[in-house]
């Protein structure tokens, strides 16, 4: 019997791993953990920017849990969605908490999702071998945009209905066929019933499901090329002799543990907007948008939620309509192109020039400026403002090819510095 | 009624800082001074009300059901609810907040037609339940404040914030009725700025009585229109400490597992 004991002992262990043979020769369980966790080697020296991919992994995942939650109660109709929305904040056991929770979730997905993309300006994360992932990047960015644009509708609020019927009506700048594509898009000859079904229908299918399958697309290229890191240098050209890169350690259990402390530190930040300031001042939750859609009266000035207004400032500071929606659509586009604009061989701002880091020090400055101008009524001084930026905005870009073949860069270091 | 000097003062310090718009230093001096022009004309004064003051919080639903139900509604607020959150029995509230025999988990909505209320004041009375959050509490209680004498208004009342009101002073009795004196401006070309009121008739209260019945009714407003506002920052407190108590030891493990990396 006494031999037997550690014998006893060790069988769940065993029959676990009957279990994963079992699995393992009808699916790749195993060799996915392997290749996407515990063999997937990223640099050791990741700083505070290589957090937010991540955080945006999880905020979608938060999205779409309390997305569903909220859907339960949901009215897609314009006699009752902001009265729902009213029932779901008061009626519904932790309604509030499922709402808040996804309207603060939307706009920290901006954040989270703007200093990513920051992130790979910095560290040339668009640069070669990581185009696809970039490009794929930027997909994602654009339907983050139409799912928020879409998902803003649905309160119904009067800053939901103007909103949507400024930016749909955009597309009537279209020379002939803009007011049919308009009309197309509302199903209505203005934003009504039937705009807010369709619209439904987009936030809560279609982009959720185009979102989820360009995320994994999106990761599944990245683990194909390997992470980038703050130093710009390739880790996969320095291995051991088992074939282990030396500058990089295996995403579980290291990159998942560090992981785990920035997301708390997301939350303990996103909590303190949840639970004590959840409109942010207006930012968040517009104050018009606590006044039901009233298709006869426009709010006192229509701007979009902080996360289109950059966009919204380039498109008021032309005079001309098509011209602002083409220069707008540019503003939104110009990233893609990143990897065929810079010119430079050296990935990290780090070891780049005083011109590049000058240039991307304005771009910055520029964009966070015109997402405030966009929030300021387009009159006198703030036009001439949105003008000026929008300028050095499309001057980051267009001039990028340019400024940044003849850099003087630093050489970089052949292993990761800390 | 003392902030009413204060209505057009933002626009005015716009203009000469654009004359001189040639320094960049200037120019974001003016772009500053040009924000504050673009918000509410009316300087609005702070309601200073406080939503964890359930006294105040039950004296503003009974001066809401006296004064403002008869014509607007809340038609998203639960008189069952009402009476969990201003800790008052339900017997409480059905004797002294519903007169028209409403059940406990009616939302409070009145009987005033909207077809009548467009004849009678030529727009129906708005909703109030999220008046607080859609205008802000300042806004309503200086609302609440600025009614004045205008014989030609066919309410026989004008308002500060909001000319043209189609709202009686319902608070009359309890204010008394005001004069406004506007005054030619040369910031303004010389138009005519409001400058401040003054009484005409007293009511049964003094202003600060007057100004503490409104910051009631702000209160049960706010309320109102967030009504888990006290137990979601209550709540959140706690999910902070977790998550404060959480980090330190997802750090410590952090820290373990990374120890053997150079």
């Amino acid at each position: 019997m006494a031999s037997a004991a550690p014998e006893l002992n060790r069988r769940p262990g065993r029959r676990f791993d009957a279990l994963v043979a079992w699995v393992d020769a009808r699916f790749p369980m195993t060799r996915l953990l392997r290749e996407h966790a515990t063999q997937y080697y990223a640099a050791k020296n990741f700083n505070f920017w290589y957090g937010f991919g991540v955080l945006a992994t999880v905020v979608l995942i938060m999205q779409f849990v309390t997305g569903i939650f909220l859907t339960m109660n949901y009215k897609p109709s314009a006699e009752e969605a902001f009265a729902s929305v009213e029932y779901i904040m008061r009626d519904v056991d932790w309604g509030w908490l499922l709402r808040y929770l996804h309207s603060t979730g939307a706009s920290a997905f901006f954040i989270v999702v703007y200093l990513h993309m920051f992130r790979g300006f910095m560290y040339g994360s668009y640069k070669r071998p990581r185009e696809l992932v970039w490009l794929i990047g930027m997909f994602i960015y654009l339907c983050l945009m139409a799912e928020a644009f879409f998902g803003y509708l649905l309160p119904w609020g009067n800053m939901s209905y103007w909103g949507a019927q400024v930016i749909v009506s955009l597309f009537g700048a279209v020379p002939v066929v803009g007011e049919g594509i308009a009309e197309w898009i509302r199903g209505d000859f203005y934003i009504s019933d039937i705009t807010l079904n369709r619209f439904f229908a987009f936030h809560v299918i279609a982009m959720p499901l185009i979102l989820l399958v360009l995320v994994v697309v999106h990761i599944m290229a990245l683990h194909e090329v390997g992470s980038g890191n703050p130093d710009g240098i390739e880790i996969k050209e320095h291995k051991d002799a088992g074939g282990k890169p030396l500058d990089g350690v295996a995403f579980h259990p290291y990159h998942t543990s560090k992981d785990l402390v920035i997301i708390i530190v997301f939350f303990i930040i996103f909590s303190a907007v949840v639970f004590f300031a959840p409109d942010m001042g207006g930012y968040f939750l517009e104050h018009a948008n606590f006044e039901p859609a009233n298709p006869l009266q426009t709010p006192e000035h229509i701007a979009p939620v902080w996360y289109f207004t950059p966009f919204y400032a380039i498109l008021r500071a032309v005079p001309d309509k098509l011209f602002g929606v083409v220069l707008m659509g540019g503003a939104v586009l110009l990233p893609v192109f990143m990897p065929w604009l810079d010119r430079c061989r050296v990935k990290s701002v780090r070891y780049r020039s005083w011109i590049y880091k000058t240039a991307l020090g304005i771009f910055a400055v520029s964009f966070l400026a015109l997402g405030w101008l966009g929030l300021q009524p387009a009159t006198g001084l703030y036009t001439t403002f949105s003008r000026i930026f929008s300028v050095l905005y499309f001057g980051f870009f267009i001039l990028m090819p340019f400024y940044t073949s003849y850099e003087k860069t630093k050489p970089v270091p052949i292993r990761v510095t800390k | 009624m003392s902030g009413g000097n204060r209505w057009r003062e933002s626009r005015a310090a716009a203009r000469p800082a654009r004359r001189t718009a040639g320094l960049l230093a200037v120019m974001a001096v003016s772009m500053f001074a040009a924000t504050a022009s673009a918000q509410h004309e009316a300087t609005l004064e702070p309601a200073g009300n406080d939503v964890a003051d359930t006294a105040s919080l039950q004296r503003g639903a009974m001066y809401f059901v006296n004064y403002c139900l008869g014509c607007h509604s809340a038609q998203y607020v639960r008189y069952n609810r009402l009476a969990e959150d201003l800790q008052l029995t339900e017997n409480l509230v059905v004797q002294n907040l519903m007169f028209t025999g409403e059940q406990p988990f009616d939302t409070m909505t009145n009987s005033m037609r909207p077809e009548d209320s467009v004849r009678w004041f030529g727009i129906a009375p708005p909703d109030l339940s999220l008046i607080a959050r859609s205008r802000g509490t300042d806004y309503v209680y200086t609302f609440l404040r600025s009614f004045y004498e205008a014989p030609a208004s066919p309410t026989g009342v004008d308002n500060v914030v909001l000319p043209n009101t189609a709202m009686p002073h319902v608070l009359w009795e309890l204010q008394g009725i005001n004069r406004a004196v506007f005054e030619a401006d040369e910031a303004h070309d010389g138009e005519e700025v409001f400058r401040r009121f003054e009484q005409v008739s007293a009511g049964q209260l003094g202003t600060q009585q007057y100004d503490q019945v409104v910051r009631d009714i702000v209160n049960f407003l706010d309320y109102i229109g967030d009504p888990t506002q006290l137990a979601r920052e209550a709540l959140g407190v706690r999910v902070i400490a977790f998550l404060l108590v959480f980090l330190v030891i997802a750090w410590l493990l952090k820290r373990e597992i990374w120890k053997d990396v150079t």
